[in-house]
C-alpha cells in the first residue's frame, strides 16, 4: 500500500504561518456551515447575511448583541482559570444556576436596603455560592484524584433540579396566578444600566484585565499555569498542588456564579430554572478557541454573541430554528481542534515527500 | 413491584446501549465525552426516518448511521488529527444538540406511525417469559430491550474471548506495544469509536421511538452523561455496565412511581438522587485497587507513532 503522504514534527513555526493556518480553519469551517445549511435547503449566504443584520443591524440589536457577549465572556473567564490547570471543568452550567440562587436569596430577603449595597452583597453572595459548587468537585480532586468532568456535570443537574423545586414549590410567588414562578427582585436588586446597557458589560470589561494580570503577572496564576503543564513540575517546585487546584477553582466557580448574579439581576429580575441558558457550555468553545487567553476570551465571545442574537433573530424573521448557532459553533470548534495538527506537524505530499513517489507521477 | 423493574428494564436499554457504545471506545483509548450529542443525533434521524417512511428498520439503520457519523467526526479530529479529547467530545455534543434541535424543529409534537410502534410492542418470549418474577421483569418487552441483552453476551465475548477482542484492549492498555506487536492502530481506533457512536445513536433512538415515543425537543436529557459515569461504574464490563444502566433505569423513574402510590415528594428533589448516586459512585471507583477495575492505561491520550 502506497501512502503518498508524509508526516513529520514541526520544529518550530513562523508567527504568519500559525495565523494562515488559523484563519483557514475559521473560514473553512463557515464554508463548511455553509455546505450543511445547504444540505437542508438554507441559502446560507442569506442565513449569514441576515445572522449579521440581527445582530448589528441597528443600536438596539448591538445593546442584545453586547447583553449576551456579557455573561459568555464572565463564564467564559471563570473556566479559562480552571482549564488553564487542566482542570476539566463543565459545570459552568451549575455554577451560574447556584451564584444565580445565592444572589437572589440576598436580594429577596434584603430587598430594602440601599440599590449600592445590596448590588454588591448580591455580587459577593453569588462568587461564594458558585466557588462553593466549584469547590465541591475540587476538594475531590485534590485530596483524592477524583474525576471532576463527570462530577461538575453531575453538580449542573443537581443544581438545576433543586432550583426547579424551589421556582415549584417554597419559592413560588403565590400572587403570580398559579404561573409558576418565583417573585421579582425590588428595584434596587436590578442592575442599572449605562450607555443603554446594564452595567455588566463595565464588570466584564474589568473581570477581563484582571484575569489576563493574574494568570500571567501573578505567583498564585502562574501556580495555576504551572499544574495545568505538569502535576510533577509543580510537585518538584514545592508547590501545593491541592491549594493551587482549590483557589483555582473556587475562583473559576466565583465567576460562574457571578455571570448568574448578572443575568438574574439584569435580565430576569429574578431567579429561573432556565437562567443558565447553556452559557457554561458555549463557555468552554469560547474559552478555547481564544486559547485560554483573557483578552482573546473578550473577542472571541463578542463574536459568538453575534452569532447567538443573529441565530435568535432569523429564528423570529426567517423562521429559521435558532439551533443553527449551535451547528456553527461546533462546526467552527471541530475545524480549529483540527487545524492545531497541521500546527505541530508537517504534512507533505506526493514528490515533496521524497519518500513515496508514485511512478506515473514520475513519469 | 414486577411492573416497576419491568418499567425500570425499559428506562435502562438506552442508557445500556449508549454505556455500551462508550465503553467499547474507552477499551481503544478514546474518551469520547460526545455521547449525549450522538444520543441526540440518533434520535432525530431514528425519529425522522420512522416518522417519514413508517419503516422501523430504516429507522434503526438511520439512528445507526447518525450516531456513527458523529463518531466518526471525533475520530477524524482526535485520532488522525489528533485534537484534545475532551474538548472534541464536548464540542460534538454541542453540535449534536443543535442538529437535533435543528432538525427536529418541525416535528416537535409528532409522534411515529402504526407501524413501527406495533414493530417495538412487546413480545412475550416463549418459556423464559413464564418464569415467575424473572419472565415478566425481562422477558415480556421488545425487540430492542433483547437487542441490549444480545449486546451485552456478543460484547463479553468479543472483549474476553476474541483475538480482536485483545487487540482493542491491548490498544486502549498501551497504544505503543500494540503498534509494536503490529496491530493498525488507527483501524482498531476508528472501527471501535464508530462502531460505539452507532450504538449510542441507537440509545437516543430507543428514547424518541418507544420510551417517549414523541418528538421532543432534548429528548436525551442528560441520558448520554449519565451512560459516561456507568462506564466508570461498570469498570469498563459489559456485564456490569448492564446492572449499572438497570439501576439507574429504575432511580430515574423512581419519582414517578412514588407519585403514583400517593407518596408525596417532590418530583424535582427525588431527580436529585440520580445524580448524587453517580457522584458517590464517581468517588468510590476513584478508589479501586484492583487492576481489572482500572481505566484503560492510554485512555484519552493522542498517539503519534514518532513521539514515542
Amino acid at each position: 500500500m502506497i501512502y503518498p503522504i508524509k508526516i513529520s514534527k514541526r520544529d518550530h513555526l513562523p508567527r504568519g504561518k500559525v495565523l494562515l493556518i488559523r484563519t483557514s480553519a475559521i473560514v473553512l469551517s463557515i464554508l463548511f456551515s455553509g455546505v450543511i445549511l445547504l444540505f437542508f435547503g438554507l441559502n446560507p449566504i442569506r442565513i449569514f447575511g441576515t445572522i449579521i443584520e440581527g445582530a448589528l443591524g441597528s443600536q438596539m440589536r448591538i445593546e442584545q448583541t453586547i447583553i449576551r457577549a456579557i455573561p459568555l465572556t464572565v463564564t467564559s473567564l471563570g473556566i479559562l482559570v480552571a482549564f488553564k490547570m487542566k482542570f476539566w471543568n463543565i459545570g459552568g452550567e451549575g455554577q451560574i444556576m447556584i451564584g444565580a440562587l445565592f444572589a437572589s436569596f440576598v436580594a429577596l430577603n434584603f430587598g430594602d436596603l440601599p440599590k449600592p449595597l445590596l448590588l454588591l452583597l448580591m455580587a459577593i453572595a453569588s462568587m461564594i455560592g458558585g466557588g462553593i459548587w466549584a469547590l465541591i468537585p475540587a476538594a475531590f480532586k485534590a485530596k483524592m484524584g477524583t474525576n471532576e468532568t463527570i462530577f461538575t456535570l453531575m453538580m449542573n443537574y443537581i443544581a438545576i433540579k433543586f432550583i426547579t423545586y424551589l421556582q415549584f414549590g417554597p419559592w413560588r410567588d403565590p400572587s403570580a396566578q398559579g404561573f409558576p414562578k418565583i417573585p421579582n427582585f425590588s428595584e434596587n436588586g436590578v442592575l442599572p444600566a449605562l450607555f443603554g446597557v446594564h452595567i455588566g458589560w463595565v464588570v466584564a470589561i474589568v473581570l477581563v484585565a484582571a484575569v489576563y494580570l493574574f494568570m500571567n503577572y501573578t505567583k498564585k496564576g502562574y501556580e495555576i499555569s504551572v499544574v495545568g503543564a505538569s502535576m510533577d513540575t509543580a510537585r518538584y517546585a514545592g508547590m501545593n498542588i491541592p491549594s493551587v487546584i482549590m483557589t483555582a477553582m473556587f475562583i473559576s466557580g466565583g465567576l460562574c456564579g457571578l455571570t448568574g448574579m448578572i443575568q438574574a439581576s439584569a435580565i430576569e429580575k429574578t431567579l429561573t430554572y432556565g437562567l443558565s441558558a447553556n452559557y457554561g457550555f458555549t463557555a468552554i468553545i469560547t474559552t478555547w478557541l481564544a486559547r485560554l487567553n483573557a483578552v482573546a476570551v473578550l473577542f472571541v465571545c463578542i463574536a459568538f454573541a453575534v452569532l447567538l442574537q443573529g441565530a435568535a433573530f432569523i429564528q423570529s424573521a426567517m423562521h429559521v430554528p435558532s439551533s443553527v448557532a449551535g451547528v456553527v459553533q461546533g462546526v467552527i470548534l471541530f475545524f480549529v481542534l483540527g487545524s492545531e495538527f497541521f500546527l505541530q506537524y508537517r504534512v507533505r505530499l506526493g514528490k515533496g515527500s521524497g519518500l513515496f513517489v508514485s511512478a506515473g507521477k514520475e513519469a | 413491584m414486577t411492573s416497576f423493574l419491568a418499567a425500570a428494564i425499559i428506562a435502562a436499554t438506552p442508557l445500556l446501549f449508549a454505556t455500551l457504545g462508550e465503553l467499547i471506545a474507552e477499551k481503544s483509548g478514546s474518551l469520547n465525552l460526545g455521547v449525549e450529542g450522538m444520543m441526540l443525533m440518533g434520535a432525530v434521524i431514528g425519529f425522522s426516518a420512522a416518522y417519514h417512511t413508517g419503516n422501523p428498520v430504516l429507522a434503526l439503520l438511520g439512528a445507526f448511521a447518525a450516531g456513527a457519523l458523529g463518531a466518526l467526526i471525533f475520530a477524524v479530529v482526535t485520532v488522525t488529527l489528533q485534537g484534545n479529547q475532551v474538548v472534541t467530545g464536548l464540542t460534538l455534543t454541542i453540535f449534536g444538540t443543535g442538529f437535533s434541535s435543528f432538525v427536529g424543529d418541525k416535528m416537535i409534537g409528532q409522534s411515529v406511525p402504526k407501524t413501527v410502534q406495533s414493530f417495538f410492542a412487546k413480545i412475550d418470549i416463549p418459556l423464559l417469559g413464564d418464569i415467575p418474577v424473572i419472565g415478566p421483569i425481562f422477558f415480556r418487552q421488545d425487540v430492542f430491550v433483547y437487542l441490549g441483552y444480545l449486546m451485552v453476551i456478543l460484547f463479553s465475548i468479543y472483549l474476553f474471548k476474541t483475538r480482536p477482542g485483545l487487540n482493542v484492549r491491548a490498544v486502549g492498555e498501551n497504544t505503543a506495544a500494540a503498534d509494536a506487536s503490529g496491530i493498525n492502530i488507527t483501524f482498531y481506533k476508528y472501527a471501535h469509536i464508530i462502531f460505539g457512536g452507532g450504538l449510542c445513536g441507537l440509545g437516543g433512538a430507543y428514547l424518541a421511538i418507544v420510551y417517549v415515543p414523541m418528538w421532543q425537543a432534548d429528548v436525551v436529557n442528560g441520558r448520554g452523561w449519565i451512560a459516561v459515569a456507568l462506564v466508570i461504574f461498570a469498570a469498563w464490563n459489559p456485564t456490569k455496565a448492564f446492572l449499572g444502566s438497570f439501576l439507574f433505569g429504575a432511580l430515574s423513574i423512581l419519582g414517578m412511581r412514588m407519585q403514583s402510590v400517593n407518596i408525596n415528594i417532590s418530583q424535582y428533589l427525588l431527580d436529585i438522587v440520580q445524580y448524587v448516586v453517580m457522584i458517590v459512585i464517581v468517588i468510590i471507583s476513584t478508589h479501586k485497587n484492583r487492576k481489572e477495575d482500572l481505566p484503560p492505561g492510554n485512555l484519552s491520550e493522542s498517539y503519534f507513532r514518532e513521539d514515542r
